[in-house]
């Protein structure tokens, strides 16, 4: 019997116990010092909006732990001893591995700012951080948010729910326009603005400036603007938490480097979820993944490594989902925001600007590559299939009735996209 | 629930009080209730008509109006902001207040009508008396207890359905089903009977029946006084007592075939349709551990068996022994009742079994042993059938599930347990087309491959105490007993992972641990290495 120790307790370290367990009698211990329990992190924002107590976001009862046994220690890892096989924590006794698996995640990104460290200025990715929101949005009235990425828009939509002003400076010439095409990122921003968000686009801060206490009072913006806030949301992306593993012989780049069976440089030592980063990358996928099915996937894809079969990470066709306010988002398949070589798109909106979808294929094939939908809910079997089996548009537009999951009674507009398209052709 | 709250975040501010409309809204519906509250003080309202109506209407208007002010000026879309941190919503010192006075109110209706000026001779009194003139309106008849419940009840779906409406304006499927229980509610419940009250004269007097409330529900259809009353009008009673039967066997059976029972716990039935409207604003309240769902698999599977066994005694307590008189003897209906409890628990397990928890089977076969020989020993001691009198068996059920826990702790309790424990713990019906939506039915809450987040926001939204989760994160189905259709999980979830459908039985339960988006190869490994 193997002692394994998973160190994070996020969605990658517990997916990789629970199915350990499911496989094995082995020894696990989960090490998380932020939290006494596994919790679903991208949902702290309702317990922020009150939708939620904390107790709702842990999937599984406190009793299930134990019930499997899956010991869980409470605690920071401050250094690992990769000759020894040995844990050291801030607090108390070093602890012995066999194997170890680095789940670690990620914390958000700090670009040097000036002023990047006053009280009142943070990201939002932790549970420590939920904590500190709550406490620095006790007085806030005024706040600016830096960066257009999901966790800025989610912490637009918390802090709108507390009635607090928000200034959501966005890089782009439109929300997410690194990742959505123009139209739909427009159509974003529009729907972000409706909610009372001062969205500029465009802007970048410069510095954030302090009061007397050391607590920040404004922010200006290198047009030289000055905002008043009592709160800067950092939401300019996150990066792997790996800076406990500076001065070891851990290879790391961006994040910890590993292949495609999960194994970094150091034998017996593995790494999974956002603080991994894949030596080549997968399909088109970025190397870092900081998605919370790839970290569920690479949980179930390590387990079945240590416990016998040795497995690669393997994730299948690209998707994902957000939620922008009152929007939803799917995507399935590659959209790239400015299409590439031989890529094309199709875009179609809904009179009322909260839903859309655009459709990527291959302008001399008419290969279907991948559809973005907004506020129209879709079925992934359907698009997984469309995607193994290569299917062209044509299929697809024809056939989109099948893929559509919005609830019963919503109105279709299937009819209405087919149309739009024959007409795009005749006018192209 | 009394654990303790390790909850750092709840330390938050609500969001800002109510709004001005919103406080004129509540003086307006409060004003209504005080003159309520002042007729049951025995206070002798000069126009009885116009104050009542002045009542109602304020209200109503109160509820609808502050509904308004909620929501209008907000985006279509999810509205549970500040949910767990206002009073009212979570257990705070309102929700108390409200269960309080909502609990009191049901001891009074159940045990008290006399406090509310039910008179058993000469004119009713008090607030009773207030609402003679629309009784007689409707009916022709003074009011009753029953009368006053039923009006408030009936202003209570409609007002707080109008919120719903606005509250989800976004989603058809909530708006639909919304206008359902309000059409049932006011229709079936509420005026039908009514009206139906008005046909009866001499040598036809048909019992107060609300077509949609089906047995065993409805616990006291088959009971003699109103089987003698179907039987002794002509055509339309018999067309009514047979309606009643075909009702639970033939045409229940077929909608939660083809649509889950959602058909009638959530579209039609009138205790749903408070929980659905009224009830709504504690959807989140309901307890989801595992153990709870252990405790609700066993209560209200017994109170299933217990009203079959007491109808079963009730009816037969009525029947005549001689066959020449009239073909249904007691005889003939006992042994019916053996035969048909024995065929469909024999029909369960042979096509069903594997679909079947340990529990499920245990308590099966208990409860069918315990009735057969319960039905035995009858014959062969000569004792009541079931030990107890039918009539003692009738007065504790009313008592004790359609009084106490349909009532008191079912609606009174809206506030602290959540809306649905009546239809959850302690519905026979539901009981009944949960085993039937579970073991034949085409209906499922569908899980979008891989897309699920884990949020918890559809578990905690989950009336009936699903951990809808625990399906969803793995790729699963939802078919579960106890789901009422009711969607909002579907509604509230952020990344379009569910949806209720009907479609083919095939595939519908599938109990593989296995995600869309993770290679083929590797589902196969998971399923393999965990068998």
């Amino acid at each position: 019997m193997e002692h394994i120790v998973i160190i994070g307790n996020g969605i990658s370290g517990i997916t990789a116990a629970r199915h350990i367990r499911k496989c094995s009698d082995h020894r696990i211990t989960v090490i998380s010092g932020e939290s006494d329990y596994f919790f679903s992190r991208t949902a702290l924002m309702y317990v922020y909006m009150g939708h939620m107590k904390w107790d709702h976001l842990k999937p599984y009862e406190d009793w299930f732990w134990e019930k499997n046994r899956i010991e869980l220690k409470k605690a920071w890892v401050e250094k690992i001893n990769f000759e020894k096989k040995e844990l050291i924590f801030s607090l108390g006794e070093p602890l012995k591995y066999d194997k170890l698996v680095i789940a670690t995640g990620s914390v958000y990104n700090k670009f040097g700012w000036e002023g990047q460290d006053l009280k009142g200025v943070q990201g939002l990715v932790t549970k420590q951080d939920l904590i500190e929101l709550e406490e620095n949005t006790a007085h806030t009235k005024k706040a600016v948010i830096v960066g257009g990425g999901l966790i800025g828009v989610e912490m637009a939509e918390m802090l709108r729910t507390r009635k607090i002003e928000v200034t959501f400076l966005v890089r782009e010439q439109a929300f997410w326009n690194n990742i959505l095409p123009l139209p739909e990122a427009k159509m974003i921003s529009k729907h972000i603005r409706s909610h009372g968000v001062d969205l500029r686009h465009n802007v970048e801060p410069d510095k954030i400036l302090s009061d007397e206490n050391g607590r920040v009072k404004a922010v200006t913006t290198k047009d030289g603007e000055e905002i008043e806030c009592q709160l800067v949301g950092l939401c300019a992306g996150v990066k792997p938490n790996i800076d406990f593993l500076k001065d070891s012989n851990l290879e790391t780049d961006r994040g910890i480097l590993v292949n495609e069976y999960l194994e970094t440089n150091i034998p017996d030592v593995y790494s999974i979820g956002d603080c991994a980063q894949q030596r080549t990358a997968v399909g088109l996928r970025n190397p870092v993944e900081a998605v919370w099915y790839t970290g569920r996937i690479m949980g179930e894809t390590l387990a079945q490594t240590l416990t016998g079969t040795r497995t690669a990470y393997q994730p299948g066709n690209w998707f994902n989902s957000a939620k922008f306010f009152d929007i939803e988002y799917q995507t399935y398949g590659w959209v790239w925001p400015v299409p590439k070589a031989k890529e094309q798109h199709f875009h179609w909106q809904h009179e009322s600007g909260l839903k859309a979808i655009t459709i990527s294929y291959n302008s001399e094939s008419r290969e279907f590559l991948g559809i973005n939908t907004f506020g129209i809910r879709m079925r992934q079997e359907i698009f997984d299939l469309w995607l193994n089996e290569n299917r062209k548009i044509d299929h697809v537009l024809a056939n989109l009735k099948l893929a559509n999951f919005d609830p019963e009674f919503y109105d279709r507009h299937e009819k209405e996209i087919f149309k739009s398209f024959k007409n795009n052709l005749q006018e192209a | 629930m009394s654990r303790i709250e390790h909850n750092m975040s709840l330390t938050g501010d609500a969001p800002k009080a109510i709004n001005a409309q919103q406080k004129i809204a509540t003086f307006l519906g409060i004003s209504g209730l005080f003159i309520l509250l002042l007729a049951s003080f025995n206070i002798n309202f000069p126009n009885k008509s116009l104050w009542l109506s002045i009542s109602l209407i304020s209200i109503f208007a109160g509820i609808v109006w502050f509904a308004r002010a909620s929501y209008s000026d907000k985006h279509p879309g999810i509205k549970n902001d500040g949910v767990w941190f206002k009073s009212m919503t979570s257990r705070g010192y309102l929700a108390w207040l409200a269960g309080i006075a909502l609990t009191g109110f049901y001891v009074i209706l159940y045990f008290y009508p006399e406090y509310i000026g039910l008179r058993a001779e000469g004119a009713n009194t008090g607030l009773i008396a207030l609402f003679d003139p629309l009784s007689k309106l409707l009916s022709g008849n003074p009011a009753s207890q029953w009368f006053v419940y039923g009006t408030l009840y009936t202003i209570a779906i409609l007002a707080f359905g109008v919120k719903f409406l606005w509250k989800y304006r976004h989603n058809r499927y909530e708006k639909i089903r919304t206008f359902s229980v309000m059409f049932f509610q006011t229709a079936f419940a509420f005026l039908i009977p009514e009206f139906m009250a008005r046909l009866n004269g001499k040598g036809f007097s048909l019992p107060y029946y609300d077509l949609k409330n089906i047995w065993p529900l409805n616990y006291y259809n088959f009971e003699q006084y109103r089987v003698d009353d179907f039987i002794s009008s002509g055509t339309i009673g018999i067309a009514l007592l047979l309606f009643g039967i075909a009702s639970i066997f033939i045409i229940t059976p077929i909608l939660t075939y083809k649509y889950g029972k959602r058909w009638y716990c959530s579209w039609v039935c009138g205790c749903g349709g408070l929980a659905e409207t009224a009830g709504d604003p504690y959807r989140h309240l309901s307890d989801k551990s595992q153990f709870a769902w252990k405790v609700e698999r066993w209560v209200v599977h017994s109170v299933l068996v217990f009203v079959v066994l007491m109808t079963t005694a009730v009816i037969y307590s009525y029947l005549g022994e001689d066959a020449s008189k009239y073909w249904l003897t007691r005889d003939v209906f006992l042994i019916g009742v053996g035969v048909f409890l024995s065929l469909l628990f024999a029909g369960i397990w042979y096509f069903k079994r594997e679909e079947l928890e340990k529990d499920a089977r245990y308590g099966a076969i208990g409860y069918l042993v315990i009735t057969l020989s319960l039905i035995g020993f009858h014959y062969m001691s000569g004792s009541n059938l079931f030990l107890f009198n039918a009539e003692t068996l009738r007065a504790s059920y009313g008592f004790l599930i359609g009084a106490i826990f349909s009532g008191v702790i079912g609606t009174g309790f809206y506030p602290i347990f959540g809306n649905r424990v009546w239809c959850r713990f302690g519905c026979p019906m539901a009981a009944i087309l949960g085993m039937q939506q579970r073991l034949f039915s085409k209906f499922r809450i569908t899980t979008n491959g891989g897309q699920c987040i884990s949020c918890g926001n559809c578990s905690t939204y989950c009336e009936m105490g699903i951990d809808v989760r625990a399906y969803a994160q793995k790729g699963q189905n939802i078919v579960r007993s106890s789901c009422v259709g009711c969607g909002i999980c579907s509604a509230v979830c952020p990344r379009g992972v569910l949806k209720l459908e009907n479609g083919s039985q095939k595939n519908r339960i599938d109990s593989e641990d296995a995600i869309l988006g993770d290679n083929v190869d590797l589902l196969d490994l998971i399923n393999q290495k965990s068998k």
